[in-house]
């Protein structure tokens, strides 16, 4: 029962906690680049004026256009329940493990990519050409540090893995550290940030999400950008849950655990946040065929965290 | 009963075509008997896959005077008469409708029926000659309806490409069952299975039916025919052969690796794992390449038979290490997959028939805006691309799913190939998987979103009810078939019970809407949750968000960035959106090269941008092959003009080469 | 526990060398490959010192040092200089393209894990990995020799080919003349560098010969 409690706790966490995330990367990005910039809370106002707006919508679109940033947001938010953030207890931890995570965010990249060409401009089938050739690289990159995960941990479960990992049975594996790199290189890709992409750009030639969601204004805007804020979330928290998930609450975990884990989830988010942050301002954007080199480099980092373990497992 | 009195109903349905095709009539009552009789073989599978154990089988005193023709239908069988008569089935419907517009009816409809005859006599065979003979018959009538548009230049050299690989796989086939049924010549499977062939034997047996059933079902590279005849019939004949005909050929191959072949090794599973990832990915990359919509979705089919060979191999090895459970498990994924692509690959060359018959273009760049004039063909195929991209909750992530699971205990495996070859496999599995999506996107997005880019787009229509329904019904299967996964899969592992000794549930860990194979620690996935979930907070956004927000909405132009461009051509098409794809893979795959030939200053001439691409399998195999064979040729030709004293020289060599093998035996 | 940990931790350095050789393979700027190397090297020292420390031979110390002052920081600064004094062309000149490269990188990797493993099935844990690890950094570094073009890349493979061995002379317990044979390499790095800068000078202007650049002055008709 608790576990039910805990699942609804976690879906309301998420979608509040997100926009707080991005604002404050935005926030510390100004900072470090000399500006004074808007407050952390920005998003939560942007997110309300744009619901009040009226969308307009191109005589050209057919209903996957006004479909898409709904079934984008739910899915991303979907699999973002799913991930242990400050409890593994939660109800809807068996219902995907790492491999349906995967899929459940192609759900979302799918219906972007379909609404980018829907209105039928160049730029719909720039940004989604480009978006597909990135996850067409990535998402193996993803399904290969789950596999390397899985042969460390026994599991492809979430929650599995972090009652692995806090057992301590694991010692420092470089294959953790090489998935760890490899997840970090998908994570930039998906959320299109430098360098990658870049999200503040609209300058034509470099765009690829905006270049996709160039088209949408009013609650499907406001919808797009939230799936994009709980999307970057989700991935901290994946990182914070399969790599440091230290003070999570297990199961059986009584009020005073949870708070701990709940705590801890905050600070992760904040470190990350920040770091994030520092990242983007210290790196230049890259050229488009360059993502291939980065992209099959974190797809060989993958598959050499699975070739290391057979180093270390020979002990 | 049932199942005898259908299959006996196809050939007369054959010959009243025959008899009475002039009249127009004749064709939609032919397709609504091979409906019946389609429905009939579908239910009498489902009998026989959910009644008694133990097969049902029955021997007739016809084929060659001395010779009995032997049937009988295992769990297996019955499982693939459901994946053959359910598209087959819905197939006909659509056909119904479909070829009342074909130019070319009266050559398809009277072979139709004998396709579908020949293809469920190869499921019921149970000896080496109705096998063989029904495999034929599968191949032939396929081969006629291939050829039935001849006009054009390209199906021709289709339908002789497809019939030299056709007479390639039969070549290989005989000498394997001929093998197996050994020197005493009994023909039957049941003697096979006792049969204990070890050594060369065993592996000439393998190879050759890898071999035949292979070219068959568009193993690389066996696969050349396959992209050319498949878009060449008309599309119900073409989803037949796409979605079933492979299926066919891949029963085959489990028939005699599984069932009558006792012991295979596990390096032949490794060597299968391999080639089924190496065909996924270049499949995959070709139909990525393509603008045909028929030609893209056959290449698609090449793809997802490499996921379904990686998932058999994977068995073969679990099996040959002792590890019948996984096994089993594998064997159960490849089998979904089965089912799966069956079905979607039904409806996508189904959706793209109707397609054609509306707008009488197959070139995606020629069409766009489709979903709104054509919303049920639309949205039909839109979920069929959902699930040849293997997302969730359908039925084509569900099969893909499994197989990664059970790929990933495949390191547990003893042998170091293995341990350093499966996330190898693992990684080319999902880099498919991912190129998948892009290839669907890049064909829905083209030929069904933004602006008609022709006439024929902008004027299409959608087409006939019944052609819409059979659509449908596809793609609720699509979509049942994905949220109940663990019905399936319980369903499957009666059909592998026998293959591989063991009895199992995926789902005995937690219940049923849960699919956990190993155990609920190692990994689980529930399609009947998620989708609870996910609508339910589909349905909170949608409310939330016109409650709080205005529901205001205004139509307009597109915005584009400023740029108000009112001609559609200055949409994306087929070939810039996978040019990304192309400088990444396509330099080093398929060598291709873009040029740009500007004017010259003052001429308004349009520049130009072309791509050369070449296939590396046709000019780098077949072409060469196909030189040496001519070389050949050449040479023995030079035979036919020699002086009797040559020919008489000839002669006495051979008689002097079959005596010293006479000698030779009688030595050893 | 302390046990686990040392061996864990050596286990962590050499893959970050490894990685660093990877790293090298990927980069397409020539400053980027020598500062790709210098973190090589730092990587390298540490993996000396931390063995050092763990063996109780002090003599490691003093490959740590060579590897560090010589390799992390003299040869990349004057690799530095000299490019930008020859103004060498600053991008990478790949004879097989990046991607490729990394694949064939990553197949290296394996084939040595493959090769060493079930040979030293009896050593102590820490040398086998080692050796798989050491073996692989000399694999790239003579890949990186084959598949790009330009000379001072050329060097850059060949001291990540000596790292390699260095790391495998390091970790071996008890390996006799490590400093001496570390000492050998840098000499002989040195001497290539050298040798490139002649060459770079020679294929400049074709010859040493000074009389050659009369021509450039217009007195010879």
């Amino acid at each position: 029962m608790t576990a039910v409690l805990w699942q609804m706790v976690q879906v309301v966490l998420v979608v509040a906690l997100a926009p707080l995330v991005t604002g404050w990367v935005r926030w510390v990005k100004a900072r470090l680049n000399g500006r004074r910039g808007a407050s952390p809370w920005q998003p939560y106002r942007d997110f309300y004026r744009l619901l009040q707006k009226e969308a307009v919508v191109a005589h050209s679109a057919s209903w996957v256009f006004r479909a898409a940033p709904y079934i984008t947001f739910a899915s991303v938010w979907l699999a973002a329940c799913i991930i242990p953030t400050f409890t593994t207890n939660i109800f809807l931890a068996p219902a995907a493990d790492l491999i349906a995570l995967v899929a459940l965010l192609a759900i979302g990249r799918f219906w972007t990519a379909l609404a980018g060409m829907d209105v039928g401009t160049a730029f719909g089938g720039l940004g989604a050409s480009r978006e597909m050739m990135i996850a067409s690289l990535a998402e193996p990159a993803m399904l290969m540090v789950s596999f390397s995960l899985s042969l460390v941990s026994g599991t492809t479960q979430p929650a599995q893995i972090v009652a692995f990992v806090l057992t301590g049975e694991i010692g420092i594996e470089v294959s953790l550290g090489l998935a760890l790199a490899a997840l970090f290189m998908v994570a930039i890709a998906e959320n299109g940030r430098i360098p990658i992409d870049n999200p503040a750009t609209h300058l034509e030639l470099t765009m690829v999400h905006e270049a996709m969601v160039l088209e949408y204004s009013g609650r499907h805007l406001a919808m797009v950008e939230a799936a994009q804020m709980v999307r970057l979330t989700l991935f901290m928290a994946l990182i914070a849950c399969l790599f440091a998930p230290w003070g999570m609450a297990m199961p059986g975990a009584g009020p005073v655990g949870v708070t701990v884990g709940m705590l801890a989830f905050l600070a992760k988010m904040f470190i990350l946040a920040t770091a994030l942050a520092w990242f983007e301002t210290a790196i230049a954007k890259m050229r488009v065929f360059r993502y291939a080199d980065f992209l099959g480099g974190a797809l060989l980092l993958g598959l050499l965290a699975t070739i290391f373990l057979y180093v270390s497992e020979a002990v | 009963m049932l199942i005898a009195s259908a299959l006996l109903s196809l050939p007369l349905l054959s010959l009243f075509v025959i008899a009475f095709g002039r009249w127009g009539r004749a064709h939609s009552v032919a397709y609504a008997g091979c409906f019946v009789a389609a429905v009939s073989l579908f239910s009498g599978g489902l009998e026989h896959l959910g009644g008694v154990w133990g097969a049902p089988s029955l021997v007739l005193p016809i084929g060659l005077p001395w010779l009995k023709a032997h049937f009988r239908i295992d769990n297996l069988s019955a499982l693939f008469l459901l994946v053959v008569n359910f598209s087959a089935a819905v197939a006909s419907a659509f056909a119904i409708g479909y070829s009342a517009h074909l130019p070319e009816r009266r050559r398809v409809t009277p072979f139709y029926p004998l396709f579908l005859f020949g293809m469920n006599t190869v499921l019921v065979a149970d000896d080496a000659f109705v096998f063989l003979v029904a495999w034929e018959f599968m191949s032939l009538a396929s081969w006629l309806m291939v050829l039935a548009d001849h006009q054009k230049a390209e199906n021709r050299r289709a339908a002789g490409i497809y019939l030299i690989m056709a007479v390639f796989g039969t070549f290989c086939l005989l000498p394997a069952l001929g093998l197996m049924a050994g020197p005493g010549g009994d023909y039957t499977f049941a003697a096979m299975r006792l049969r204990d062939m070890g050594g060369v034997v065993g592996f000439l047996v393998v190879l050759l039916t890898v071999l035949g059933t292979g070219s068959k079902a568009g193993l690389m590279p066996l696969h050349v025919w396959l992209p050319l005849a498949h878009p060449a019939a008309p599309s119900h004949v073409s989803a037949l052969m796409s979605g079933v005909m492979t299926k066919v050929a891949l029963y085959g191959l489990i028939r005699v690796l599984f069932d009558l072949h006792g012991e295979v090794g596990w390096q032949w599973g490794a060597a299968l794992m391999v080639v089924g990832g190496v065909t996924a990915v270049m499949g995959v990359l070709y139909a990525v390449m393509q603008d045909d919509l028929k030609t893209l979705l056959a290449y698609s089919t090449v793809e997802n038979v490499g996921v379904v060979v990686i998932g058999l191999g994977l068995a073969l090895a679990f099996k040959a290490d002792g590890e019948n459970l996984l096994a089993a498990l594998a064997l159960v994924a490849g089998l979904y997959h089965i089912v799966n692509h069956s079905v979607f690959k039904t409806l996508l060359f189904l959706g793209a028939g109707a397609v054609i018959s509306a707008t009488g273009r197959r070139s995606i760049s020629a069409l766009g805006g489709l979903l709104n004039r054509m919303p049920w063909t639309g949205a039909a195929f839109l979920v069929a691309a959902a699930s040849a991209s293997a997302l969730p909750p359908l039925n084509g992530f569900v099969s893909e799913w499994l197989i990664l699971q059970t790929l990933f205990k495949g390191p547990g495996l003893p042998h170091w190939a293995m341990k350093f070859g499966v996330p190898v496999v693992g990684a080319l599995l999902a880099l498919a998987a991912a190129l998948a999506a892009t290839c669907f996107v890049r064909a829905y997005g083209v030929a069904f979103l933004g602006r008609p880019r022709s006439d024929a787009a902008r004027e299409a229509g959608d087409v006939s009810f019944g052609m819409r329904m059979s659509l449908v019904v596809l793609a609720v299967a699509c979509v049942v078939l994905g949220v109940i996964p663990v019905t399936v899969t319980d369903a499957l592992s009666h059909v592998v019970q026998p293959l591989t000794g063991v009895s199992f549930a995926v789902s005995a860990d937690l219940g049923w809407p849960w699919l956990s194979p190993v155990s609920s620690h190692r990994g689980s996935y529930s399609g009947t949750l998620l989708v609870m979930v996910g609508l339910a907070l589909f349905g909170v956004v949608v409310v939330l968000v016109h409650r709080f927000g205005t529901e205001a909405l205004r139509r307009s132009d597109a915005w584009d960035c400023g740029h108000r461009e009112d001609i559609p051509q200055t949409q994306y098409t087929g070939p810039s959106f996978s040019q990304p794809l192309r400088r990444v893979f396509g330099g080093t795959v398929f060598r291709a090269r873009e040029s740009v030939q500007m004017p010259p200053p003052g001429d308004d001439s349009p520049a130009r941008h072309s791509v050369s691409m070449i296939d590396p399998v046709w000019d780098g195999l077949y072409a060469r092959l196909g030189l040496a064979v001519e070389w050949v040729a050449d040479q023995v030709n030079r035979l036919q003009f020699l002086t009797v004293r040559g020919y008489l020289l000839m002669m006495f060599c051979t008689l002097v080469f079959m005596l010293l093998v006479v000698a030779m035996r009688q030595q050893s | 526990m302390a046990q686990q940990f040392s061996y864990d931790l050596a286990h962590l350095i050499g893959a970050t060398v490894l990685m660093a050789g990877m790293g090298l393979l990927y980069q397409r700027r020539l400053f980027a490959v020598l500062n790709t190397f210098a973190f090589q090297a730092v990587a390298l020292a540490a993996a000396a010192a931390w063995q050092a420390h763990v063996q109780h031979a002090p003599h490691l110390y003093a490959t740590a040092a060579i590897a560090l002052i010589f390799k992390a920081i003299a040869v990349p600064l004057a690799l530095h200089w000299l490019v930008e004094r020859l103004g060498i062309h600053r991008t990478v000149e790949t004879a097989l393209s990046i991607g490729w490269t990394m694949i064939v990188g990553v197949a290296l990797v394996a084939l040595s894990i493959m090769l060493v493993l079930p040979v030293t099935a009896k050593a102590a844990a820490l040398t086998r990995e080692s050796l798989s690890i050491a073996m692989s950094v000399v694999l790239l570094g003579m890949l990186m020799m084959i598949t790009r073009r330009n000379a001072v890349t050329q060097v850059v493979g060949f001291m990540a080919l000596e790292n390699g061995l260095i790391l495998a002379a390091v970790s071996a317990k008890g390996m006799p003349l490590v400093v001496e044979i570390s000492i050998a390499f840098s000499v002989l790095v040195a001497m290539t560098v050298f040798g490139i800068f002649f060459f770079r000078i020679r294929e400049r202007f074709d010859t040493l010969d000074l009389n050659y650049l009369e021509t450039y002055r217009g007195d010879r008709q």
